[in-house]
């Protein structure tokens, strides 16, 4: 190919996928002040959610908020698109309160492209990269495009999600496809192949939508959003408005016969589908043949926008015919005369194993590129734009010279996230939960803006403007903290009444309001009554105030095995390293170490076969070489 | 170093006095709760010595003498104790249980000599040593703890680890899938199902030594082809005929065990069916047995017929053991030579007549030349056994603090803090962790996602 004419012009970075991973990867480099060409097959497919266009939920709705504290998009694209919020776990405590919206599809994707096309530093681009150019050192120079159009970059993301060597399968019948009927991206996975990248096979799948007008409502039990709604994004002022409600029904034994009846005609089945599905979303076939004992599975009857008349049936991903969809969707109460619009189907493609990256989730071996969402093992918009924007942000560092943004577990759902794909790596696509962090009662929806805003503004996404606000915000808690500490009341009748009301015992002495408020039964605005001189402070300052007294025995728990862990993980190990000359090591961990080169003794330790001996070699190791480099005995 | 670290240090089956070392910051004040001498050991000076009483409960254990030497004088240039007591199995052992009841950690392989090195105590040169002395140790214990990981006592951590992870399964379930309808997944249980673990990990405590009976010597297995006479070393070694020797090859079927004393050391020998392949159901059993017992050993016996060509099986034998302390032995050395000796490259051959005991006599010393490093297989056993009952004893504070703070009324996120830590407690001892458990045992069990 002559390459003088092929030219088609050059970018700091190129992205290759204008999904919930791309977008955040091509937006944080360009804000930072990078060259960026954001790829995708078709432009109306930016931001697309074929899947149910939903936003957060337990562990999901931790990670919109951290992306948004870190300067991300996504947190402000579910605020102005949602069309029902709701916190999910309310009661269950602050650690597992989960912020889940029902988002309008259509107007998500347009307030997504929209913010890609005003951002000067990003240029679209409608193309299918068929090839990523590397240079003589192996390092990554360039893609080529199918028109046969070449880019010079510096660094590629790959966002590829369900594109990459898509294949849909509905019934017996299966074919090459994208989501949504988009066009496969089919050449990409040999390019990558060449480079020695592993590629692997998952796959996913998502139920059908139906016509409005086929259910009956009246028969279902409503679902309505919150009243009071809280944002994602902690920049989102304003009053936010509820506008539709979501339907639950159930499955019986008749669409449990027919589903059986017809298993034969499922490809997952038959074995036509080769690629992995994920163990946290399976199809209702699935459900129906493993929990064969469940009476009922139960499903979400979801609008797919305001504009449109389009509902999507969350629990029903299938890959069984369309003839077999409609008859067992028919037995439903509520959906006897449903009309399908567009059935559901299971979609394989291809994706890499994620040990092969770096936290900074470049490719160890292929200096320049980097993975991001489905491509890397996980699942889910949320997951996909975190590590769109990890990618994003630590390819920009590189670029400009600067260390990279490494999350650890106990900063952050990201950092666990990155953590866990990286160092433990998937067998099944990834799905982020509120079980995976064992810093749970520290990575708070609630507090994330403390734990990642510094980091944001630090890089340079969070304006100076929002990280004194958060420097305010953090003053006034910790001054009501103090207050509280430090105030004392006297027993009164109606501070005894609100003890004994809440289920906890009357005081006879003086107390202080902070050991009052560390009972678990009793709130910091119950105990207006007894705090005279209380300030008039914003919500979110006496939230964190309480959660921060109430929960400080906890806190400080989890403090303490953060301070271990973080103590291995400061022991750095250089990627150069040749565990098969470390003697000590044993055979098998000294393999696995070659293989997977951690960038910590921490993140050695988390390596299955790695074990504690292991890490004790490790250490002196480490010891005797940095006395040998500086000449000591 | 944070934690305070201890172990018998003596080898636990030779001598008439055993030593229990303990280093860390809080060795001195550890030392206070069990010593009871003229003067506190905390305020004692480096360097000194003092006589006096191991104290549990107000019973005297033993008498002891007792050295502190103040950190950074000391081999781990740590605050360290070493208590000199009447040597014994029993003795020893009891004496580092208190230790650790009263807040030491047992200390893994090589713990002592890693703190000397990483506190400048040890120089450059000796690094290697102490690397080689982890990895020796670390293996031994992997293969101690492989042995032990179908005694009852490991059974028992192991199902109540895997009714925790149900438990916090449970938990997960509810807290990650709020909007499904899985009933199973409801919390009225938690407190009893609390109780029930906590009962069950107390009596694991209470019965721990109960029955168990320390087993002393390194595990060797004698392994060879049918009838290379296995069975006549192990009688050699035994001086009297335990095992039945004839001129069929597969007669030994079983495992036969025996202690014997070989020079300084114990070897718990176990004579194995002959390894090769035969479609006799009982014979075939007998060889699954030798093949296991032979992964399980520490040292390996291997014997090969010189009178007789190198075989195939032989070879499948040699490939077994390569990784394994063992010592060839070529048996049959008063008949005529037909083994051609290029097939090993071994250095630890050793040219036998098992019928007259000739050749035997340099065993010993190469025994001790393969255990120089130190640190027996009895050590590593107690250590186990000691880390063991140090975790079960955290997973039963923890799950005492969690049913504290679940009868408090606090929010069940905040008691997942202790269930977890009590759940990671156990599974440390098979290398698991608790987040992975419990999401795997949340998508085996309920019927969740979209």
């Amino acid at each position: 190919m002559d390459s003088s004419t092929n030219f088609m012009g050059k970018f700091d970075i190129v992205v290759i996928g204008g999904g919930h991973a791309g977008i955040e990867a091509a937006l944080a480099p360009a804000r930072l002040g990078l060259k960026v060409g954001i790829f995708t097959i078709t432009l109306d497919g930016i931001a697309n959610m074929p899947c149910n266009p939903s936003i957060g939920g337990t562990a999901k709705g931790n990670l919109v908020r951290e992306i948004d504290a870190l300067g991300g998009e996504m947190g402000k694209a579910a605020d102005a698109t949602f069309i029902q919020s709701r916190v999910l776990n309310l009661g269950k405590g602050p650690a597992v309160h989960s912020l889940r919206v029902q988002a309008d599809r259509v107007k998500y994707h347009i307030y997504m492209k929209q913010a890609l096309e005003r951002e000067p530093n990003v240029e679209i681009k409608q193309a299918e990269i068929t090839e990523i150019l590397t240079d003589e050192s192996g390092a990554v120079s360039g893609v080529r495009t199918k028109l046969g159009g070449y880019y010079d970059c510096k660094a590629v993301i790959i966002a590829t999600g369900t594109y990459l060597g898509g294949k849909i399968h509905v019934g017996e019948s299966n074919y090459e496809s994208g989501p949504d009927a988009t066009l496969p991206a089919k050449a990409l996975t040999l390019s990558l192949k060449q480079l020695g990248i592993s590629v692997r096979r998952f796959k996913t799948g998502t139920p059908a939508r139906v016509h409005k007008r086929s259910i009956d409502f009246s028969v279902l039990e409503r679902q309505d959003g919150d009243e009071h709604i809280i944002p994602f994004s902690f920049e989102t002022k304003g009053e936010l408005k509820n506008q539709v409600s979501c339907y639950i029904s159930y499955t019986n034994s008749e669409t449990h016969k027919i589903i059986l009846d017809n298993l034969d005609r499922s490809p997952l089945y038959s074995g036509r589908i080769e690629g992995v599905g994920p163990r946290y979303c399976p199809s209702i076939e699935d459900k129906v043949v493993r929990f064969s004992d469940k009476p009922r599975h139960q499903l979400f009857i979801e609008p797919m926008g305001l504009d449109t008349d389009e509902y999507y049936l969350q629990g029903m991903s299938s890959s069984l015919p369309e003839d077999v969809q409609l008859n067992f969707l028919r037995t439903i109460k509520g959906l006897e005369h449903v009309e399908i619009m567009r059935p559901a189907y299971a979609i394989e493609y291809d994706c890499c194993d994620p040990t092969e990256l770096l936290p900074t989730l470049e490719f160890r071996e292929h200096p320049g590129l980097y993975g991001a969402g489905q491509f890397n093992g996980s699942s889910g918009y949320e997951e996909a734009a975190a590590q769109g924007l990890v990618a994003g942000i630590n390819a920009a560092l590189k670029l400009q010279g600067r260390e990279p943004m490494i999350l650890d577990r106990a900063s952050s759902y990201i950092g666990t996230l990155v953590d866990d794909l990286v160092t433990k790596g998937v067998t099944d696509p990834y799905r982020m939960m509120t079980s995976r962090s064992e810093y749970r009662i520290l990575l708070r929806e609630d507090n994330a803006d403390e734990r990642l805003t510094p980091i944001g503004h630090e890089i340079g996404l969070i304006s100076d403007e929002r990280y004194e606000r958060l420097l305010e915000k953090e003053r006034l808690i910790a001054e009501e903290v103090d207050r509280l500490e430090h105030t004392n009341v006297a027993p009164g009748a109606s501070l005894n009444e609100y003890l004994v009301e809440s289920g906890t015992e009357p005081i006879s002495n003086g107390t202080t309001l902070a050991k009052l408020i560390r009972r678990p039964q009793v709130k910091y605005s119950g105990l207006v009554c007894a705090d005279k001189n209380r300030p008039e402070l914003p919500d979110e300052v006496t939230e964190q105030a309480e959660l921060r007294i109430k929960y400080e025995g906890y806190i400080n728990i989890q403090l303490k095995q953060v301070e271990d862990m973080r103590k291995l993980e400061a022991k750095k190990l250089s990627p150069d390293t040749d565990y098969t000359k470390i003697s000590g090591l044993r055979l098998e961990a000294a393999e696995k170490l070659q293989k997977r080169k951690p960038l910590s003794v921490g993140q050695a330790s988390r390596i299955s076969g790695v074990n504690p001996a292991d890490i004790s070699v490790l250490l002196i190791w480490l010891e005797k070489k940095r006395r040998e480099e500086h000449g000591g005995n | 170093m944070s934690t305070t670290i201890a172990a018998i240090s003596t080898p636990v089956y030779q001598g008439g006095l055993a030593v229990i070392r303990m280093s860390g910051e809080n060795a001195l004040l550890i030392a206070d709760r069990i010593f009871v001498g003229k003067t506190r050991p905390s305020d004692m000076q480096g360097y000194t010595c003092q006589y006096g009483k191991i104290v549990r409960e107000g019973r005297t254990l033993d008498d002891v003498i007792l050295t502190v030497f103040r950190a950074p004088h000391s081999y781990t240039g740590e605050d360290t104790v070493e208590i000199s007591c009447h040597g014994g199995v029993y003795l020893a052992r009891e004496v580092l249980k208190l230790l650790i009841e009263n807040g030491a950690e047992p200390a893994p392989a090589g713990e002592f000599t890693k703190r000397a090195f990483l506190s400048g105590k040890l120089s450059l040169t000796q690094a290697e040593g102490v690397l080689d002395i982890i990895s020796a140790n670390g293996e031994r214990e992997l293969v101690s703890a492989r042995a032990m990981r179908d005694g009852d006592l490991s059974q028992n951590i192991h199902s109540v680890a895997k009714e925790m992870t149900r438990i916090s399964g449970n938990l997960a379930a509810w807290s990650d899938y709020p909007d499904e309808d899985i009933p199973d997944a409801d919390t009225s249980h938690l407190e009893d199902d609390l109780v029930e673990v906590e009962q069950k990990l107390d009596d694991i405590l209470s019965g721990y030594d109960k029955g168990r009976i320390l087993r002393q010597g390194i595990d060797t297995a004698i392994v060879g082809r049918p009838n290379v006479g296995k069975s006549t070393l192990m009688n050699q070694l035994l001086g009297y005929r335990r095992s039945i020797v004839t001129e069929n090859a597969g007669t030994t079927r079983d495992v036969i065990e025996e202690s014997v004393r070989v020079g300084d050391f114990v070897l718990k020998l176990s004579d194995t069916a002959g390894i090769r392949n035969t479609t006799d159901p009982v014979e075939c059993i007998g060889v699954d047995l030798a093949t296991q017992r032979l992964e399980n050993a520490e040292l390996v016996l291997a014997v090969f017929d010189s009178s007789e060509e190198f075989t195939e099986t032989d070879r499948e034998i040699l490939e077994k053991i390569k990784n394994k302390p063992h010592i060839v032995l070529l048996n049959k050395s008063d008949l005529t030579k037909k083994l051609d000796q290029e097939y090993f490259s071994n250095e630890n051959i050793l040219s036998v007549s098992a019928n007259s005991g000739s050749g035997l006599e340099k065993l010993p010393e190469m025994i001790a030349e393969l255990f120089k490093l130190g640190g027996s297989s009895d050590n590593a056993e107690i250590y186990i056994n000691e880390r063991q009952r140090s975790q079960v004893s955290k997973a039963v504070g923890f799950v005492k603090q969690a049913l504290a703070e679940y009868r408090s009324g606090i929010t069940l996120d905040a008691v997942t803090v202790y269930m977890d830590e009590a759940l990671n407690a156990l599974l440390e001892l098979t290398g698991e962790r608790a987040t992975e458990a419990v999401v795997n045992n949340l998508f085996e069990r309920f019927c969740v996602g979209k």
